[in-house]
């Protein structure tokens, strides 16, 4: 306990809310209370005191803690996995805590598919030492050597002794230990009994029971809902405001800073409120409009820097070449629309504020608030409940800021729930883009040289996987920030596989159309064009499945094919599609997806984020884009912008390569990038024309098809 | 104009003092406490908020809660009273959710489907879930769901 008490403020807390149980310290490194990102030694690191992933409670049962967040994508599943799995404990007896900066250990933020990958390892090494120490203490009680004990479900038995057996839930009754081992090797990947098998979802009994908590969901006596003055337009600033009349239907109003608030303890009451403010703003000139941003990124773009790795030298490459196949591929600002929008749910207690916030980064969130507000990062608590979708765009948490800061002015808790409208306006949408791509065919069909121009979307695999001996990718711009000022007119960031699903559909497509210039089908033109086992796997299995019969396109049949990595994963789908020449309209009949992420964890889960990447996929490719004019984003709520819908539903058949061996990598955004490309492609092997612009609405389509 | 309105609601007896232009959406959530009903879009677009009045879906988010006067209410909180419904139990079998903020308007509107089409066709159930949306992308799980169901309610559960 002596050690405990060392830790300082944290750490106190966090056993004060564990309750008695047995702590399994290996004593590593003990650098401090495991919430403070800025002792930690890298990017991706968690602590290294791996006490903070789990507990073992005198009732047996295991508490994994885990700062990751449950957006929808099943973590809470796959790390109870992982953790039984290491401990030979049963999944059932195995709860999960996250995403509580009180209890949990620091983790950046859930994005980029890192949870299996780089949370994985981690949780899986703290569950092998755990179980190496019970396995001493068991053989220190029983008086039997470790090397003749096994452990089932959490029972620790001598297989020739019957009868001797001791439970991890006895073992630690009463008793606080520390032990420490060093160098346990995790199981054996053949071993597995509970990790590559489904799993039923730890969420599920919460959700369909309309238990599950979301921010919005807290309520506290004398909560007051805010809602925030809005801007009518980026960059306008607010001239004059009039809320006596707020005041007057009873509303309490604040003014901070340039926030304007009206709070009601009535939602609907505030919007009420809120619609009784008279307020004047200045408004910057704005021309740029969804219409004209794509010679505005190209005029407003820094320099080019390389993206990737190049090749040979692309005007030798050229001079070999037969033909010269050049276009551009556009595609449109995107937003995230999560079902949830941004909420918060605030209250100070004791000169600690705690925020209920839906975010994908609770301990930047924490961060925030803590700068906000005045107070010192250890009297702030940020928990992330059950979040209704991300998808990137919860990754900070400017909500959960207003409502702290409102909590502290009115001495009241406090909830911000962002109108639907605010969501499409605060939204830092996937980034417009321009990517031209010119490369060179000899007259023997292959790729002699390849140059690519990505400008707004960022370099992420924009170099193509190819064998392509001269070629060279450059990118301007992206998603990151750091674009000159004014360049993308609005927020952006991370979008679900940020930059590669507008460098998959460019680079896909171009394939596609340089198959059709050597009249070659285009999956084996690809596979022509590759050396890479894993994809040449993902593609000749999507094939089979598929059972795709090569041609030329466009052949009429309104077939696709597309194929894409993100981080170490590789995906590859093939579509059919019907295309109705009179409108314009696409329907999507049928679409097969193939994903190699090596070891899967919950290889039902995995389909659920390949069956729901196809389908948000289908909806950048065909109906999703933000409009926007004078500064204005036009598309207020799901009216004018359109999502996926049960009627679009197309026959999806899914398949996971069985790579066990390779480490995993995360599965929740690589099955995205290839669906704008193998739509596209499918409606140019269905009408014999290439939509170059995402998203492929009726009026695009009509278009190419006018143009042949 | 504020008065007393009285309804059922989940079975039992229930009245709020409020104004009756306000909706139901906020009545259930702010007022009674259930927060089950979610808020998504506010202009009947997307489903999230669905309950059902008198046996017919309907989107609180904009039913004034003086049309519920005299009604049955039912909101997920009150759809198995004594444990989980045949739908719910499907739902949480086929895994027809990801992140569930949807979960309980899809649930309610496939209530509604049943009560009217005991045994509907896939035509029917994609017709019927069509204006309920799922960013997620779970809709071949929940048709699968409310498929089972279908079959499980007439089964006798």
């Amino acid at each position: 306990m002596q050690a405990v008490e060392t830790q300082g403020v944290s750490r106190r807390g966090f056993l004060a809310l564990a309750g008695p149980g047995l702590f399994v310290f290996f004593g590593v490194e003990r650098t401090g209370a495991y919430q403070e990102p800025a002792r930690l030694p890298s990017r991706q690191g968690g602590p290294s005191d791996f006490n903070a992933y789990l507990r073992i409670g005198a009732d047996g049962r295991v508490t994994c803690f885990a700062g990751k967040v449950e957006l929808g994508q099943g973590c809470k599943t796959v790390l109870a996995q992982i953790l039984a799995e290491e401990l030979d404990v049963a999944y059932d007896s195995v709860d999960v805590v996250l995403s509580d900066t009180d209890v949990c250990p620091f983790d950046m933020g859930t994005f980029g598919s890192m949870n299996v990958p780089v949370l994985g390892p981690a949780l899986r090494a703290a569950g092998a030492e755990a179980r190496a120490v019970l396995l001493q203490m068991a053989s220190e009680r029983l008086q039997i050597p470790v090397d003749r004990l096994q452990v089932k479900a959490g029972v620790v038995s001598d297989p020739a002794a019957p009868g001797k057996s001791v439970a991890y839930g006895q073992l630690v009754e009463g008793k606080r230990i520390e032990r420490h081992l060093e160098r346990v090797p995790v199981k054996p990947v053949k071993t597995y009994a509970v990790v590559g098998r489904p799993a039923a979802r730890k969420d599920a009994l919460e959700k369909v029971s309309g238990k599950a908590k979301y921010a919005a969901d807290f309520a506290f006596p004398g909560l007051l809902h805010a809602r925030m003055v809005k801007l009518p337009a980026y960059g306008a600033k607010m001239t004059d405001v009039d809320t006596s009349a707020a005041e007057k239907f009873g509303a309490r109003v604040v003014k901070d800073g340039d926030m304007v608030a009206v709070l009601h303890e009535r939602p609907d009451l505030a919007d009420h409120a809120l619609g009784l403010v008279k307020a004047q703003f200045d408004r910057p000139p704005a021309s740029v409009d969804d219409k004209s941003i794509f010679d505005h990124l190209l005029e407003t773009a820094p320099q080019f820097q390389p993206a990737g790795r190049p090749a040979g030298d692309v005007a030798a490459g050229e001079k070999l070449a037969a033909a010269i196949v050049e276009e551009t591929y556009l595609n449109s600002y995107v937003a995230h629309a999560p079902m949830e929008t941004h909420s918060a749910t605030a209250i100070v207690e004791n000169g600690k504020v705690t925020v209920w916030a839906s975010t994908q980064a609770p301990f930047t969130v924490k961060t925030q608030v803590a700068q906000a507000v005045g107070f010192s990062p250890q009297n702030v608590r940020v928990v992330a409940p059950y979040v209704g979708g991300g998808f990137g765009g919860k990754t900070a948490g400017p909500q959960a800021v207003d409502a702290a800061r409102l909590a502290k002015i009115t001495g009241k808790p406090v909830q911000v729930v962002w109108s639907r409208e605010e969501e499409f306006f605060f939204d830092t949408f996937r980034p417009a883009a321009v990517f031209r791509i010119r490369a060179g065919l000899s007259s023997a069909g292959k790729i002699v040289s390849w140059d690519g121009r990505v400008v707004g979307a960022g370099d992420r695999e924009a170099r193509p996987f190819y064998d392509i001996p001269n070629q060279r990718t450059v990118s301007a711009g992206g998603w990151q920030g750091g674009n000159p000022a004014g360049m993308h007119p609005f927020g952006v960031g991370a979008w679900r596989a940020p930059s590669v699903n507008t460098n998959t559909f460019a680079r896909e497509s171009h394939m596609d159309a340089l198959a059709a210039k050597a009249g070659v089908d285009p999956l084996e033109f690809r596979l022509n064009h590759l050396s890479d086992a894993r994809m040449r796997r993902v593609l000749e299995t999507a094939a089979k499945q598929f059972g795709w019969k090569a041609g030329k396109a466009p052949s009429g049949r309104g077939i696709g094919v597309a194929c894409g990595t993100y981080s170490t994963a590789y995906s590859a789908a093939m579509a059919e599609v019907a295309v109705d020449k009179s409108t314009g309209r696409v329907q999507v009949k049928r679409l097969v997806s193939v994903l190699d992420v090596g070891l899967t964890v919950n290889p039902d889960g995995m389909r659920q984020q390949m069956e729901g990447c196809i389908i948000m996929g289908m909806g950048y490719a065909l109906t999703e884009e933000v409009h926007f004019k004078d500064g204005e984003v036009l598309d207020r709520n799901f009216d004018s912008y359109a999502l996926p819908r049960f009627s679009w539903l197309p026959k999806i058949e899914t398949v996971l390569i069985d790579n066990p061996e390779t480490p995993a990598t995360g599965g929740g955004e690589p099955p995205i990038v290839t669906i704008g490309a193998v739509l596209a492609n499918a409606i140019y092997d269905a009408a014999g024309s290439r939509v170059l612009q995402l998203p492929m609405i009726p009026e695009r389509v009509l278009s190419a098809l006018k143009k042949g | 104009m504020e008065r007393t309105i009285s309804f059922t609601l989940n079975g039992k007896p229930a009245s709020v003092k409020a104004d009756d232009e306000r909706m139901l959406l906020w009545v259930l959530r702010s007022d009674l406490g259930l927060t089950g009903t979610k808020f998504g879009c506010g202009e009947a677009l997307c489903g999230a908020c669905t309950v059902i009045v008198n046996k017919q879906a309907v989107r609180s988010c904009v039913t004034p809660v003086k049309d519920i006067a005299g009604k049955q209410v039912t909101t997920i909180e009150g759809l198995g009273p004594n444990g989980l419904h045949a739908i719910q139990q499907a739902f949480l079998k086929h895994h027809a959710f990801q992140c569930g903020f949807c979960t309980p308007g899809m649930i309610m509107n496939a209530y509604a489907l049943l009560l009217q089409t005991p045994k509907p066709t896939d035509e029917q159930i994609i017709a019927h879930m069509d204006d309920n949306l799922c960013r997620c992308g779970a809709h071949v799980r929940i048709v699968e769901a409310i498929r089972e169901a279908a079959g499980a309610a007439q089964g006798g559960a």
